[in-house]
């Protein structure tokens, strides 16, 4: 009798921490979403009236230049992104994993572009590709660099993603690291004794252990680029001619200012409804190879 | 390199002196920009020549002028001290919300459907970028009157608590439930209990969601930018990015601006740098 009371109690208990909760979640990202959802069927300029308008942004998305031009660059950027990092970082896992000397000194060095913030360090790199990257240019008649990269249609996405790859490397080589941490020394003993050369090693034994961490990093990675902003804003503020518009610059550039509150609302659910279906995808795939495995 | 790896099998393998020179080289990549940064915020605008020197090389003279002008130019006091706020008490109030949420979840879901579901809605919401949520949320802060600081607050607390909530519960499978039944005997309440004795238990998470909320708080733009912009509250990011203008091309001032908001996060870094490295490493692969 005495028990059952106070599990009541307790069931009383949690719902009174879990209702506020719930309700301030609702609030502040539920309710915001369906909103955004509903102004994606007005022609709102962010003030003033509006009217319904069904799915005409939707159709005006697929044939304006502006926003097609802004998922390429994206893409493309997440594409590059991605490879480069995962690249380099299982390499730089696989160095810091090794028997090196300062071992935590390297680390710790190695994992400081990822604490640094995105817009401060562009624009760093602002002034790095603006005049030092140049004068070098000159120097060694490397014609492509003898001018700002930044301000050139053909390479100033090459400039963000320098400095995106340089600070999300950190990041996801503490990933592979922790990975290559949970595969046991044993293993490779047993490698050894059959006389497996290092490449043949990793490939056959490293690389499927470490898979579910290559397959967070994929989604991580991806994600994150695909949501690049903050570089975008300190470096090229989505010129030159508009060639490095993110999609998320593009939403709040017009959306905020540009009064296309509606037009880039429905632009949003389509981004979205992209980052959705990406996370699904890699983790499906990811989870189809463990099996396999 | 392959033969000093593939040392006899009894002893110790040797230490790899190669890979180790390489990473020391490598290092470069991350002090370069450091070591710029730096240096330009010391020297003097007449020592700015305009070939790769007049950036790289070392100052004649020190100064901390710059500086000085910096801090008055962003009003850099006051932008320090808003950051602080908004990320210290996003950090507190997230590590109490976060931890007594993933606490009545851990407990609740595997018997009970309606938790169930709302675990799922809360984890959901992991997928929803803020690029949706962006322009309905300046409408309904600024009705709200929360186009400021607590504002802010709020809606980080709310865009990390998917994350954090997942982390708490899953965390909850560590720690048996017979702990708190023996303090219901001696007749503790809920709240009691998990306040005296789950509470304590979670640190590493505490840990772990503290360091992931600093880091993604202090260096966010895009919350403070569109929630208080007009307002002339200022992060240091966001003073950074509204100061432009007025550093013009005096680049020895924007620089030692920019070093001014990257040096709160080094010290915290320097200091707790096995703490932040756990941490983010732990958060990450869950």
């Amino acid at each position: 009798m005495n028990k059952k009371k106070k599990m009541t109690g307790r069931q009383k208990t949690f719902a009174a921490i879990m209702i506020p909760a719930l309700l301030l979640f609702f609030c502040f990202n539920t309710y915001p979403m369906i909103r955004g959802f509903i102004y994606g069927f007005t022609n709102y300029r962010g003030y003033g009236d509006f009217d319904w308008v069904g799915l005409r942004n939707y159709a005006d998305l697929f044939t304006d230049p502006r926003i097609w031009n802004s998922y390429f660059f994206t893409f493309k950027y997440a594409i590059c992104g991605t490879i480069l990092v995962n690249v380099l970082s299982l390499l730089m896992a696989l160095a810091l994993n090794a028997k090196i000397k300062a071992k935590s000194f390297l680390r710790g060095v190695y994992f400081v572009p990822n604490i640094l913030g995105g817009l401060v360090i562009g624009y760093i790199f602002s002034f790095f590709f603006t005049y030092i990257l140049p004068a070098l240019g000159q120097m060694w008649h490397i014609s492509w660099i003898e001018n700002s990269i930044l301000s050139s249609k053909e390479f100033a996405w090459i400039g963000i993603l320098i400095v995106g790859v340089w600070q999300a490397v950190a990041m996801t080589t503490i990933i592979y690291i922790s990975g290559l941490q949970t595969v046991p020394d044993d293993v490779y003993e047993a490698s050894k004794i059959d006389g497996a050369g290092k490449w043949k090693e990793f490939w056959d034994i490293t690389f499927p252990l470490i898979i579910p961490f290559v397959g967070t990093n994929l989604v991580l990675t991806t994600k994150n680029f695909l949501m690049v902003f903050d570089q975008i804003l300190s470096l090229t503020n989505g010129g030159p001619a508009q060639s490095t518009e993110s999609i998320s610059f593009l939403i709040y550039q017009n959306g905020l200012d540009g009064g296309q509150f509606g037009f880039q609302s429905a632009n949003a659910v389509i981004f979205f409804i992209v980052i959705v279906l990406l996370s699904v995808f890699q983790l499906t795939m990811t989870s189809k190879k463990e099996e396999q495995l | 390199m392959m033969n000093t790896k593939a040392a006899p099998k009894a002893s110790k393998p040797k230490v790899n002196w190669m890979l180790t020179v390489i990473l020391f080289l490598g290092t470069i990549t991350v002090f370069f920009p450091l070591y710029m940064t730096l240096n330009i915020a010391i020297k003097q605008p007449t020592e700015m020549t305009n070939d790769v020197a007049g950036a790289l090389a070392p100052p004649k003279e020190w100064s901390l002028s710059n500086f000085a002008e910096a801090m008055r130019v962003t009003d850099f006091w006051n932008s320090l001290g808003n950051s602080l706020l908004i990320t210290v008490t996003t950090i507190i109030l997230g590590v109490l919300i976060y931890s007594i949420v993933g606490y009545v979840f851990g407990r609740t879901m595997a018997t009970n459907k309606k938790y169930k579901f709302a675990y799922f809605y809360v984890v959901s919401g992991m997928f929803v970028p803020f690029a949706i949520l962006m322009m309905p949320l300046v409408k309904q802060t600024a009705q709200m009157h929360l186009g400021n600081q607590l504002g802010v607050i709020l809606l980080y607390i709310v865009f990390y608590m998917p994350m954090n909530v997942m982390l708490y519960a899953s965390y909850m499978k560590n720690i048996p439930i017979g702990l708190e039944e023996a303090a219901y005997i001696d007749g503790a309440s809920t709240f009691k209990t998990f306040w005296k004795i789950i509470f304590p238990m979670m640190k590493p998470m505490h840990a772990t969601v503290a360091i992931m909320t600093a880091l993604g708080t202090w260096n966010d733009v895009m919350t403070p930018l569109v929630i208080m912009s007009g307002t002339g509250i200022n992060t240091l990011p966001i003073a950074q990015l509204n100061f432009q203008t007025q550093f013009g091309t005096n680049y020895n001032l924007a620089f030692a601006s920019y070093t001014m908001a990257l040096i709160p996060i080094l010290l915290f870094y320097v200091i707790c740098q096995k703490q932040i490295i756990g941490g983010v490493a732990n958060g990450a692969i869950k």
